[in-house]
C-alpha cells in the first residue's frame, strides 16, 4: 500500500465511545452504532491508510486516529435543480 | 493532554469544575433554589453595558447592519389582505455581520472576554451558523478555536448544510472536531475544554446573549430614524431562546416597551432529535421545534449551569411554518426583492408574511435577521438532498406537509399560514418541567417569584396553575 507522505494534510477517524459506553436513553438506531469522530491534520510522521497515526491539527494540537483521507476536501453544491422552485416569483405563476 | 479518566462517566461527573474554569464565571452567586437565581444580576455580572457592547462589536465587523423595507413582498402580501390590511415589511440584513450571521453578534463579547482573561483559545459546540461565528471572531482576537459539531450519520452521510456549516469553521481557521449523530457532544466538549483549557464559547453564557441586545437595540434606533417610530412587530427565529431573549432584552434597552416580541420555529413534530436515521431527514438543522420546544419549555438543559437564554420570559406570540412554507418565501425573496439569502433565516420572514395581513397597513414588521447562503445552504442544495433520500418534494397545499416524509412548497403566497401556539401549553409544560427538578412543596414564594417572570406572568398565574 502506498505510503502517505509527513506533512500531508489528512483525516483520521477515532470510535470516542463504543455502543456499550455511550449515554443513556438514546435511540435503538443511534445506541447500537458507535460514537465516531473525525478530525483533519497535517500528518507527523509517514503512515499508511488504514493505520494508527499522529496528526498537527491546523491549531497545532497532536492528535491520534486511523488514517481515514488523504487531503480531505469539500463537494457540497448547490445540488441538482429542483424545477418545483423556479417559477416562483415570476410571471409563470400569479404572485 | 490529561491523563484523567476519560471515560462518558467520569467526564460528566467533573461537569462543574470544568465549566468554573472554562468561564472563570462562578454561577453560584447566582443560584438560590434548584429552580430559582437572580437573572438579572447574571446578566450585568458580566460587566458591559450596552455602549461596551456595540463597541466591541465595532472591533470585529459586527452590527450595524442595513435594515430594509420589503416593498415588493409587501405588496404581493396586501393583494390577498383585507382592504386596510397589510403590514410594512422590514427586514434586518444580518448577514452582512463577519461570519454572515447574527450569531456574530453572540459570539463577539465571548472572544472580547476570552482574550481579556488570558484564554489562548476558545471552544464551541454547535452545528450552527454560531461555529463560524466564534471562528470568524476567534480569529480576529488572535485566539485558536475549536468547534465540535455533530456532523454525519453513522453512515458518514452529512446533510449539506451542516457540511458548509463545517467548511466555513475551517475556513476561518477552527479546528472542526466532527461526530456522528448523538447527545454525546457535551462530554466530547467538556473532554476538549479540559484537555486545552481552553474558554467555553457556550451560546447560553451572558455573555453570548448579551451581545444579541445589540440587535433589539438597533432596530428600534433604526425604526425610530426610518419611520419616527417603534416597530408594531419584531419577528424573531427561535431555537434555543438566545435569539429571542437577546432580542427583546435589546428593544426594552432602547425602551421599546410597545413592541411585540414574535417567535417562529419551523415545524419538525414527529423527527426526533438523537435519532441516527431522522438526523438527514430533516431540511432545517436550527430554528425547529426540536430545540424550540424543549428551550421554551426547560431552558436550563444547556452547556453551563443556568441559561441566560430564557424565551417564554420575552415573548407575546410563537408561530410555527413548514419547511416547504420557508423555501416557498426564500425563493420569492430572491426572486422578488433581489436578496439571496439562506433559508435558516428565512423562517421568520415565512411567519412576517402570513402575520402582515392580519396587521393594518399602516403598522410595521421587523423581521430581524437573514443568514447568507452558498453551497449547501442553499434552499436547492438542500430540497435536492432531500429529494435523493427519499423525501417526496413537490407544489401543493402545506397542509398536507409531514416532517421527515414530504415537504410541501405551497403554490401560492396565500397559502402560507404561520400557525399561532397556545403559549399557556408551553407555560404549563415549563412548571411540570420545573416540578419534576424541584417538587412544588418546596417552592417558596421567592421561587414563585421566579417562575412567575420566567414565563411573563403574575405570581397568581402560576398559583393557579400549579403542576399536579
Amino acid at each position: 500500500m502506498a505510503i502517505i507522505s509527513k506533512g500531508t494534510w489528512v483525516e483520521i477517524e477515532q470510535i470516542v465511545l463504543n455502543p456499550d459506553q455511550r449515554a443513556p436513553s438514546l435511540p435503538e438506531e443511534t445506541q447500537k452504532v458507535p460514537y465516531v469522530l473525525r478530525v483533519s491534520g497535517f500528518l507527523i510522521e509517514d503512515g499508511q491508510l488504514g493505520q494508527d497515526v499522529k496528526i498537527k491539527t491546523i491549531i497545532g494540537r497532536q492528535l491520534s486516529g486511523t488514517l481515514r483521507v488523504v487531503n480531505p476536501s469539500y463537494s457540497h453544491s448547490f445540488g441538482k435543480t429542483i424545477p418545483e422552485l423556479l417559477t416562483i416569483g415570476t410571471d409563470w405563476e400569479d404572485k | 493532554m490529561t491523563s484523567r479518566d476519560i471515560s462518558y462517566d467520569a467526564v460528566m461527573s467533573r461537569k462543574n469544575e470544568i465549566m468554573k474554569s472554562s468561564m472563570q464565571l462562578d454561577y453560584d452567586e447566582f443560584i438560590q433554589s434548584p429552580i430559582a437565581f437572580d437573572y438579572e444580576r447574571m446578566m450585568t455580572a458580566t460587566g458591559y453595558s450596552m455602549d461596551d457592547i456595540i463597541r466591541i462589536q465595532q472591533e470585529t465587523k459586527v452590527g450595524n447592519t442595513p435594515l430594509y423595507e420589503l416593498k415588493n413582498l409587501t405588496n404581493a402580501v396586501r393583494r390577498l389582505s383585507p382592504k386596510g390590511k397589510g403590514a410594512r415589511i422590514f427586514v434586518k440584513d444580518e448577514a452582512a455581520n463577519a461570519s454572515g450571521s447574527f450569531k456574530a453578534r453572540r459570539a463577539s463579547i465571548s472572544a472580547f472576554d476570552a482574550q481579556k482573561k488570558g484564554y489562548k483559545g476558545m471552544i464551541a459546540a454547535t452545528s450552527g451558523n454560531y461555529g463560524a461565528a466564534v471562528a470568524s471572531q476567534a480569529a480576529q482576537r488572535g485566539l485558536k478555536c475549536i468547534i465540535v459539531q455533530e456532523l454525519y450519520d453513522s453512515r458518514g452521510v452529512g446533510q449539506p448544510e451542516i457540511i458548509e456549516k463545517a467548511r466555513a469553521c475551517e475556513a476561518y481557521g477552527a479546528e472542526v472536531i466532527k461526530l456522528t449523530v448523538g447527545p454525546e457532544l457535551f462530554y466530547m466538549l467538556l473532554r476538549t475544554l479540559e484537555e486545552t483549557g481552553f474558554f467555553n464559547a457556550s451560546l447560553y453564557t451572558p455573555f453570548g446573549i448579551r451581545g444579541v441586545e445589540s440587535l433589539g437595540y438597533e432596530i428600534a434606533q433604526q425604526s425610530r430614524q426610518l419611520l419616527g417610530k417603534d416597530p408594531d412587530a419584531v419577528i424573531v427565529t427561535h431555537a434555543g431562546g438566545g435569539n429571542v431573549t437577546g432580542t427583546a432584552r435589546g428593544l426594552i434597552a432602547a425602551n421599546a416597551n410597545s413592541t411585540k416580541v414574535i417567535a417562529c420555529s419551523v415545524d419538525l413534530t414527529g423527527l426526533h432529535m438523537a435519532s441516527d436515521r431522522d438526523f438527514n431527514r430533516k431540511s432545517f438543522t436550527t430554528g425547529h421545534t426540536g430545540f424550540g420546544i424543549p428551550f421554551a419549555t426547560w431552558p436550563d438543559r444547556v452547556d453551563v449551569p443556568r441559561n441566560a437564554a430564557r424565551s417564554v420570559r420575552y415573548m407575546d406570540e410563537y408561530h410555527l411554518v413548514t419547511q416547504g412554507e420557508v423555501f416557498y418565501i426564500t425563493e420569492l425573496l430572491t426572486k422578488i426583492e433581489g436578496l439571496e439569502r439562506g433559508p435558516a433565516g428565512n423562517i421568520s420572514l415565512t411567519a412576517a408574511v402570513s402575520l402582515a395581513r392580519e396587521m393594518d397597513d399602516d403598522h410595521v414588521i421587523v423581521v430581524q435577521e437573514t443568514e447568507y447562503t452558498g453551497a449547501g445552504k442553499h434552499h436547492n442544495s438542500q430540497l435536492s438532498f432531500a429529494r435523493e433520500n427519499g423525501i417526496e418534494v413537490r407544489r401543493g397545499d402545506p397542509a398536507d406537509d409531514c416532517p421527515g416524509k414530504t415537504i410541501i412548497i405551497p403554490q401560492h403566497l396565500a397559502q402560507v399560514q404561520s400557525k399561532r401556539q397556545d403559549i399557556d401549553h408551553l407555560r404549563r409544560a415549563y412548571l411540570s418541567n420545573a416540578a419534576h427538578r424541584y417538587p412544588v412543596s418546596q417552592w417558596s414564594k421567592a421561587d414563585i417569584a421566579f417562575l412567575a417572570q420566567d414565563i411573563k406572568k403574575a405570581p397568581e398565574w402560576v398559583q393557579n396553575n400549579l403542576p399536579i
